[in-house]
């Protein structure tokens, strides 16, 4: 039998070393084309999502025709809708303060409370104030969010995961403006008619406004523009040239509690 | 003496030790069910990954799908094999189950089989079960 030196042994064992790290290496280089992700190609972009609102243009029908397609298309329950006894048997009675809402119409002193005004104009009593998500530069909710599951995208929209909401609530408490809802129990009963393009939450998850990220994939404009007969624009608010920037740089413009410093990307002509 | 004994102990500790065996010949053992193909996927007879690496990581690829889709906003996924696939679990036409069309014949008769119960369809829902 050969004798070894441990000089010899050495050699041999720091270049077996070598050539095992050099086979997952190898391995990696050779892999070329992995798969590959990417958006849609008629999907919109944007630096940062906006909102402009004018609210003289509103009015409580176009306001409700807003609320109505938005709900509907995003299986959001309404509790109001008639349960089926058959398929649903034996369901709680509804507590009308667990309802959940993406877009509705509110009072301008409930929307802005910190510019009320003793001696208001007339007309913002009883004008329409779509309110929402604001898709916040700032978003409380995604500094409360203990898992991620509300997070801020690339383009500024403020967005749930809602397989990852555990329903802590945190993001409700940390939301200044009231545009988050809970499920309390299960949406499915409460929904008139389900959308296949979107799906249902299940109980205990939170939900809000998505700025419909699904529809501006497909390269569309989100539902509450579609149905505000010119009220509601959605672009880009970095973009100098675009049609949300014209408007603001016309009109005068408010934001809702905008000495919170969230920042909001949601704003209203008055 | 002590012998015998050892030998029929050791017989004993085999016949227990292969009970789950001699369970499965006297009882009627049902084998795995195979996910039917239909409708579309029948005729494509290609997927994203092949048969084997599917049944063993779709799990882990919706899962990267739906980080994808909702944080990127990608949605369109090109395979290896060169396919695209709408990242999608049940929505339009080059989703999970725009191909696999029976949802109870492609996923459920394996779930129920195995006894996992993934909660998908507490939200996503089949298009062929909206009435």
């Amino acid at each position: 039998m050969m004798k070894k030196s441990r000089r010899s042994f050495l050699k041999v064992a720091g270049i077996a070393a070598i050539g095992m790290g050099a086979a997952p290496a190898m391995n990696f280089a050779s892999s070329g084309s992995g798969p590959v992700k990417a958006p849609n190609p008629e999907a919109l972009h944007a630096h940062r999502w906006g909102m402009v609102i004018n609210t003289n243009k509103l009015t409580d029908d176009v306001a409700e025709a807003i609320s109505q397609v938005c709900h509907a298309s995003h299986n959001v329950p309404d509790f109001d809708h008639e349960v089926d006894e058959k398929k649903y048997p034996g369901l709680r009675p509804v507590n009308p303060k667990q309802e959940i809402k993406w877009i509705w119409a509110e009072e301008f002193h409930y929307a802005f409370p910190d510019k009320e005004d003793e001696f208001l104009a007339e007309r913002f009593h009883h004008l329409p104030f779509m309110v929402t998500c604001n898709h916040c530069k700032n978003a409380p909710c995604v500094q409360a969010c203990p898992t991620q599951a509300t997070f801020k995208r690339e383009d500024g929209i403020v967005i749930m995961d809602f397989h990852r909401c555990i329903g802590c609530r945190f993001c409700m408490a940390a939301c200044p403006y009231g545009s988050r809802s809970f499920n309390f129990r299960d949406p499915r009963p409460f929904i008139a008619e389900t959308d296949p393009d979107f799906p249902t939450r299940s109980k205990g998850v939170v939900e809000k406004c998505n700025l419909c990220a699904e529809r501006l994939a497909k390269g569309k404009q989100p539902h509450c523009v579609e149905a505000s007969e010119g009220a509601i624009v959605v672009g880009d608010l970095e973009d100098p040239e675009s049609e949300v920037r014209a408007l603001l740089a016309e009109h005068y413009t408010i934001r809702r509690k905008q000495a919170l410093g969230t920042e909001p990307s949601v704003y209203y002509i008055v | 003496m002590s012998k015998n004994t050892i030998v029929a102990g050791l017989a004993i500790f085999v016949i227990a030790v292969l009970s789950p065996f001699w369970f499965n010949m006297v009882t009627a053992t049902q084998a795995a069910p195979k996910p039917e193909l239909l409708g579309k996927a029948a005729t494509a007879k290609k997927c994203v990954f092949e048969k084997y690496d599917m049944r063993a990581n779709h799990m882990s690829l919706l899962d990267e799908w739906r980080d994808s889709v909702v944080r990127d906003a990608d949605r369109k996924y090109t395979a290896e094999n060169g396919m695209t696939f709408n990242m999608s679990l049940s929505t339009g036409e080059n989703s999970c189950l725009g191909c696999h069309e029976d949802k109870a014949k492609f996923c459920d008769s394996c779930h129920t089989y195995a006894s996992v119960d993934p909660y998908c369809w507490e939200c996503h829902t089949n298009p062929k079960e909206i009435e």
